[in-house]
This record gives structure tokens, sequence and C-alpha cells, in this order.
């Protein structure tokens, strides 16, 4: 029994990776809580943009939508949803997009639409929302999601949202400025793109999880780096700092997808 | 006697001056004061396209019921995030199109009545017409600024555009780019809630102001609904103002936002976010609901 539970590993990881940065485009849910720990953690003066318009949001528990009116009065500033699209994600000025998926394939292309036929589907997704132009204009993006075989599937229904498209230069040849997908994180690992095939390949497995565990709950044939890592445990600090987020947002009265 | 004014003294003087003027200049043409009902029936018709915006703050919730009360149909529906108001439109079987970027009910899940209506044609077939945000906000910026389509770099890559016919590839006549066109969005009617009117119909919104100014400029006819009828609009920082002359009626509706929130006046009621989704699930149990709303 660890003292930590796979979610909080997970965003905790995830938290660690806006080390450094300046800003960052939050979708809501896993990233969101993840982003605002990095706030308490290691990237105190990150500057959190959310879709609604505030930029710098510095809220206090974590958001149950991204347009909580929390965001807009802690924000540095707020601006209109065009405004957010058109001046502050489209020129690439943003360090980095944090997204969830529905479905995320072997090349870090994103489904959040339709699960089967897009005119008569099996699962009718929410939608786009934010993220294509999040994943097209971000300077890179990382996205989190809990390690599922229906969720990292080997090949899209409908791609959403892109990553690394067909593989290598894909993304270059239809001008995306971004760099992509450079991390997915999950509740077992994290896995990056390999440089040669932009294939996601498990580069780090958490504390205590199994390889044969990480390649069950893949969609396919995973490959596992030589130089693999195991994820440094979350210490009594960040554990703190997240509980203290969760447990204030939960009394505030609201779950938090 | 001596005056000191400091720089945010004389932006408030020019702003009001310039308010002054125009009031004087345009008051016959000033927004109409409505019941809700009124506004309802006036504005909003069988076979319109009708936008309600609010992006998670000031969702016209209650507009919304009103449409449902009146027993509008065959309504072509508008909204960035159609969350809980337009799941119960298109469950009371109001709608004949959807035009959207994102369905879901924030925090919670699924919209239950969106995806019967999706996945299995209930309580009526509804064709879907789908964006990104990021293309929805250019469509309405381009039906305000009265062009036929807005310029972005958005969808490239994606299966969005196979499925939809108001994205196109457009090449920059400048670069030889090749950019993004999305066709802009001229609603038949806005509807949209915000704090305050005044009462010549001047409406004033802030906090997180989404879209609503572009829909109410793209669209052809307004209803805004209002926390607060007041006799003057004090500024307020980061305001939105909608001059009464670009607003068709106004409504006086307390708390005609609710279950979202309305900056200043209530927070959001989570717990009806989260009762939704048992109510909207089932068929029957949102029969009951519809039943009580259409009795009100």
């Amino acid at each position: 029994m660890s003292a930590w539970t796979a979610d909080e590993m997970m965003t905790v990881t995830a938290a660690r990776s806006l080390a450094g940065r300046a800003s960052c485009f939050v979708g809501i849910g896993l990233p969101s809580t993840a982003a605002n720990l990095a706030r308490r953690t290691c990237s105190p003066d990150l500057a959190l943009i959310y879709e609604s318009g505030a930029i710098g949001a510095k809220p206090t528990t974590l958001p149950l939508s991204i347009g909580d009116g929390e965001l807009g009065e802690t924000a540095d500033a707020v601006v209109s949803v065009p405004e957010i699209f058109n001046y502050w994600l489209q020129p690439g000025r943003v360090d980095v997009g944090f997204l969830g998926a529905a479905q995320v394939d072997r090349r870090g292309n994103i489904n959040t639409t339709v699960i089967g036929d897009y005119r008569s589907p099996a699962v009718r997704l929410p939608g786009a929302g934010g993220a294509p132009e999040i994943a097209a204009s971000c300077r890179e993006t990382v996205v989190v999601v809990r390690h599922r075989p229906r969720t990292l599937v080997d090949r899209l229904e409908f791609v959403t949202s892109l990553g690394f498209g067909d593989g290598p230069g894909h993304r270059a040849a239809l001008g995306l400025r971004g760099r992509g997908p450079i991390r997915l994180i999950t509740d077992l690992g994290v896995l990056e793109p390999d440089p040669e095939t932009c294939e996601l390949t498990l580069t780090s497995i958490h504390p205590g999880v199994a390889v044969d565990a990480v390649r069950a709950a893949t969609g396919w044939p995973l490959t596992v780096r030589a130089d693999l890592r195991v994820t440094e445990e979350p210490t009594a600090a960040e554990l703190t700092a997240l509980r203290s987020l969760t447990t204030r947002s939960s009394t505030r009265g609201g779950g938090v997808a | 006697m001596l005056v000191i004014i400091d720089a945010h003294g004389v932006w408030f003087l020019g702003w009001l001056l310039n308010y002054c003027s125009y009031s004087a200049q345009t008051g016959s043409r000033m927004a109409e004061l409505v019941s809700l009902a009124e506004g309802v029936a006036e504005l909003v018709h069988d076979g319109d396209a009708v936008a309600l915006e609010g992006f998670t703050h000031l969702i016209p919730v209650a507009a919304g019921q009103e449409i449902i009360r009146q027993g509008r149909r065959d309504l072509t529906l508008i909204r960035m995030t159609p969350d809980i108001v337009y799941d119960q439109l298109i469950g009371a079987g109001c709608a004949a199109r959807l035009v959207f970027s994102w369905g879901g009910n924030p925090g919670v899940g699924s919209l239950h009545r969106f995806r019967d209506a999706v996945e299995n044609a209930w309580p009526r077939p509804i064709e879907i017409e789908e964006h990104s945000h990021a293309g929805m906000a250019n469509r309405y910026v381009a039906g305000a600024s009265g062009l036929p389509f807005a310029v972005l770099r958005g969808y490239v890559g994606t299966d969005i555009a196979k499925h939809t016919k108001t994205i196109a590839t457009i090449t920059c006549p400048f670069t030889g780019e090749a950019l993004t066109a999305v066709a802009a969005l001229n609603p038949d009617v806005a509807v949209i809630h915000a704090q305050r009117a005044d009462r010549r119909g001047n409406v004033q919104l802030w906090g997180i102001t989404g879209v609503q100014k572009e829909a109410v400029l793209a669209a052809s006819r307004s209803l805004v609904t209002v926390e607060e009828l007041v006799d003057e609009l004090e500024p307020q920082p980061g305001a939105v103002v909608l001059p009464g002359w670009v607003v068709t009626a106004v409504a006086h509706v307390p708390r005609g936002a609710h279950p979202s929130y309305a900056q200043g006046y209530y927070d959001r009621d989570n717990d009806y976010y989260q009762s939704w989704d048992p109510i909207s699930r089932d068929r029957e149990t949102f029969g009951r609901w519809l039943d009580e709303v259409t009795a009100a």
C-alpha cells in the first residue's frame, strides 16, 4: 500500500512537466488540476490561460468549468473568447497546451468527438472545444489521461486534435508551428514520442507499476525505451499541496471532473 | 474650485460625454422593455436560427425555458457550449439543427438529451454542424463585422472539416499561405443574459464576457435578459456595453442565468448541474421535469 494514489502520481508528474514554463493553456479536468498544482509547487509564476478569456488566473480552488468566476476575478486580464483564441493562442506565444482526451492514438492524435460512425455514432462525445487549435498552436503540448486500453488506442476513428498525424514530417507539411505532444502522462507512466517514428513509447514507469501492466493497458504494441526510468515518487510537499487543493475544492460543494 | 482628474477620470468623462451624446441622438430607436414572455413571443419564431450565448457565465437559461414553454419548433440552435440550457431545448423537441463546438455538462459529464438526439434521434432527428471554439468565435466575429467569412489557423489535420461544410481552405493573396476560412454566423435572433440595463435599453455585462457582444451584433434581432434595471449604468472595469440602439428588446429577469452564475449577483449552483445528470439520463425523468417547466 503506497502513500499515494495512481491519480495523485499522475497529477504530480504532469505538474512537474510545467517546471520552467512561463505560460500554459489549460484544458478542464485532469490538466487543470495538474496546472494548478504546478503553480503551488515547481512553477509559481506560471501564467494559467483558460479559453474563457482568463489570462494569468490564480484560483484558490480547482475550477469546475473553464469559465468559473474565480478564474476571471483572480486573472491578470480577462479578454473575450475571440481574443483569447486569435491574439493569445493562434500566434504561438503560449509555451504549453495541457489537454485531456477521450482517446489518444500511438502518434498522439486525440479524439473527443465520436466513437463509431460520425453520422450515427455509438457514443457521442462532447466535441472539439478549444483543443484542435491548442494542439496546433502552443509551442508544445502535454496530454493527461488515465491509462486504459479503450483510451490509448492503435487508431482513431475520428481525429479531433492533431498530434503527429501519420508520423514524422506530417505537422511540418501542414504548416503547424507547435512541436506537438512532447509527453503523454498517465496513471501508470510517461510516454514520449520516439525521435525517429514519432510513436509514443514508454520512457518512465511509476513506482510499483509493472511494465506488463502498462503493455496490457495500451492499445498498440508498446515500445519500452532501453533507458526506462522509474518516475520519482511524489514528495510530501507535492502531496500536501495537491490534497489541500482538492480538499478545498470538494468542501466548496463541487465535484471535480 | 480646483478639480484634479487623473487618467481614469478623464477616460470616464470621455465615456460619459459620448454616452450622453449618442443617447440624445438615438433616443427614438432604443431597445424596447418587455416581459420575458413577450420578448420570446415577439422575437423567436418557429424555424429561426437562434443563438443563446454566455460562456459558462451569464447563460440565458430562463429565456431557454421560456422558448420551451412557448413550444417553439424546428429551431437551428447555435451555441459554442450547448450545456444544460440546450440539453433542455433539445430534449423538449425544439431543435432541428445544432451548430456548436463543445457539448457537455461542464464539470459533470455528458449531456444525455443531446446524446439521445444524436445517437438515437430522440425525440426527433437532429442535424449537427460542428466546429472548434476558435472557429465558432471567428464565425461570430465575421457575422458581427458584416463579412461573409473569417480567416484563422485552425482545423488543420483534423477530421472536423470533412463533416462540416462551413469550413474551407483559402489561400492568402499576399503570401500564398494556405489558411482556413469559416463562414459567418448571422443568427435570426441572439439571446443573452447581462448584469444590468438602463431604462433606455443600454446593456452592461462584465466578468467573463465570452462572445455575447459578437453574437448580438451578428444577429438580426436580439433579446437581452438582465439581473437589474437601473436608472444609470455605472462604469465597471472590463465591461462590455451594448448601446440600446443595437438591442431589440430587454427583459428584467432576476436570476435568469441560474444555475450558471452572474458575477456580482450569485454563484454557480453546482448542485443543479450535478442533479441535472440523473434527470437528463432518463427519458421519463426528463419528461417529468419538462411537465413541471411547461406547467410553470
